[in-house]
């Protein structure tokens, strides 16, 4: 796993493509003609309002859900590793964290515990899956899928039921494990504002491709200004400098070097507009 | 000592505890209750199709379980109606199918409260030998298929990292109709079901870990099974019942452990 190529993805090993795929069901298309692909090293987020085909796309990619239309490519012998949007254990199943973590692959306790201090939660390897909180839950799951050292790692909406500040911290070590394991990562997201520093491609789906590119690209795509608003493509050219700065328990910016961008935005109400799909995060999935 | 009918009710209620425990287990992980219900119902029209045939009662049930099980997958997948529904119209739709075709044979005489409550202390050697077989197969493939079937609870997780849960699935399904096949004769085909769900049930409270529940699910069901077995010696009542009746005292005592913590 060359960490080189990173960030350059000169001829990176291509891990999965969709080309030209759809589902159809119930009579529409969920998705219809998308291209979609991701290297070895790179940082896919996928964009767009709920409905969108989002997390369809997600599954198609990884052989979830049968297409109708197109073609699925995985490389030969993919290790994936997967975070899905909802889990419930259900409360009859005895199971700790450690023991959730190892249920589709044998890892050394080492393992286990080195991927649970990488999210933050070592302390919790012996605790009842059922008595985390959501957050914990969540890096829980992050920690059992990058315990198998995945070639790919999918992640469908990992920021739900996590604060602000826990959402930066979750993407900065989100980009962490991409150095360290050198893997695709495909994330789906409401958020762009944060993504977007970390992120390579990003693409915007609306049953179909809007838009796909770097971040810069996707901000300026007059596309995307339409689905979303002028106020979230202002919003995201801020938000690509937020590692410039830190928040506080509270939320609260801690400013290191500003530069010279305007951060004149309110961070406070940042999460709420109510005019496209980031804001419904912070309101209604708590 | 296995020409006492007494210890051959003991051995046979045994057997048929310490399978359906690990089983029953999943059985309650899964929320397949209503399908276990299912089977058990569709037990009737394998029993007829075996007198239609002139086969073993046991491989009707067998032969019936291979039909309905694949037929209630591809239900799920390629119908909109919800699974608990699909398996309503199986449940009554198959006990309805078994009724009727008993009425076309009119040659036939069947015991229904024998086949519904089982008659385990009329249990025979062959009988027996077949249910410890029988129930050591279940045993040993279940044992087989235990890690990808437990990582299947969480099918999508399962399915994107490689293995296929749906495979896993069907196999345990055929095995809770193997074991509904092999018991039916001891326990009857409805209180089975009851020996899927009340000892995992019992045993949920004290278990740290899915093997350990397994494990204490078996040994209720033991308990249940030779408890009852005394009891219904003592005090002269139905065998089959009363093994149910001690496996539920035992699941009521348990319940103060198990106050959400």
């Amino acid at each position: 796993m060359s960490h080189a190529t990173i960030n350059t993805r000169v001829a990176a090993e291509c891990l999965a493509a969709g080309r030209k795929i759809g589902v159809f069901r119930g009579g529409r298309w969920l998705i219809h003609n998308v291209d979609i692909s991701i290297h070895r090293g790179e940082i896919v987020t996928l964009i767009g309002p709920n409905g969108g085909g989002k997390s369809t796309t997600a599954k198609a990619l990884l052989g979830l859900l049968r297409i109708d239309e197109g073609a699925v490519e995985r490389a030969a012998g993919l290790r994936t590793g997967y975070v899905p949007q909802r889990m419930l254990v259900d409360r009859t199943l005895p199971l700790n964290v450690s023991r959730m973590m190892t249920l589709t692959g044998h890892h050394s306790a080492a393992e286990v515990a080195s991927a649970l201090g990488l999210v933050g939660i070592e302390h919790l390897a012996d605790a009842p899956v059922q008595t985390l909180s959501g957050g914990e839950f969540q890096r829980a799951l992050l920690a059992r899928a990058i315990v198998r050292k995945p070639d790919l790692l999918v992640l469908d909406e990992p920021v739900q039921g996590v604060d602000f500040s826990g959402e930066i911290k979750l993407y900065r070590l989100i980009s962490e494990i991409r150095r360290s394991l050198g893997c695709g990562v495909l994330l789906i997201s409401h958020d762009l504002h944060i993504v977007m520093a970390e992120t390579d491609t990003v693409v915007c789906l609306n049953r179909h491709v809007c838009c796909a590119g770097a971040p810069e690209s996707v901000a300026d795509s007059s596309e995307y200004q339409q689905l979303f608003g002028p106020q979230a493509a202002d919003a995201l050219a801020v938000y690509r400098h937020m590692h410039d700065h830190e928040h506080g328990p509270d939320g609260q910016i801690v400013a290191h070097d500003c530069d010279g961008h305007a951060h004149d935005h309110n961070h406070d109400n940042g999460h709420s507009h109510p005019d496209h799909g980031a804001g419904e995060r912070t309101d209604a999935k708590r | 000592m296995l020409d006492d009918f007494f210890f051959r009710a003991l051995l046979a209620g045994i057997a048929v505890a310490l399978v359906s425990g690990p089983l029953g287990c999943f059985v309650v992980w899964r929320r397949m209750a209503y399908f276990g219900a299912t089977m058990s119902h569709g037990a009737l029209l394998g029993v007829a199709l075996a007198f239609l045939l002139n086969i073993d009662p046991m491989l009707g049930v067998l032969i019936q379980g291979a039909i309905v099980v694949p037929a209630f997958l591809l239900l799920e997948r390629y119908q909109t109606l919800s699974a608990d529904t699909l398996l309503g119209i199986l449940a009554h739709g198959t006990l309805a199918l078994g009724l009727v075709i008993f009425g076309f044979m009119s040659w036939v005489r069947i015991d229904l409260m024998a086949f519904l409550f089982g008659d385990i202390l009329a249990v025979s050697k062959q009988e027996l030998a077949w249910v410890w077989v029988g129930g050591a197969a279940v045993l040993a493939i279940l044992a087989y298929i235990w890690r990808p079937l437990l990582a299947g609870t969480e099918e999508e997780i399962a399915a994107a990292e490689g293995q296929h849960p749906e495979k896993t699935k069907l196999v345990f399904m055929l095995l809770i109709a193997a074991i509904i096949a092999v018991s039916m004769k001891i326990v009857g085909i409805l209180l089975i079901l009851s020996m899927l769900i009340i000892p995992p049930a019992t045993a949920r409270v004290f278990a740290r870990a899915p093997e350990q529940m397994a494990l204490i699910a078996s040994g209720v069901g033991v308990i249940a099974a030779v408890g009852g077995l005394f009891a219904s010696l003592l005090w002269n009542t139905a065998s089959g019942p009363s093994i149910v009746v001690t496996a539920l005292i035992m699941f009521l005592g348990s319940l103060p452990f198990g106050r959400a913590r």
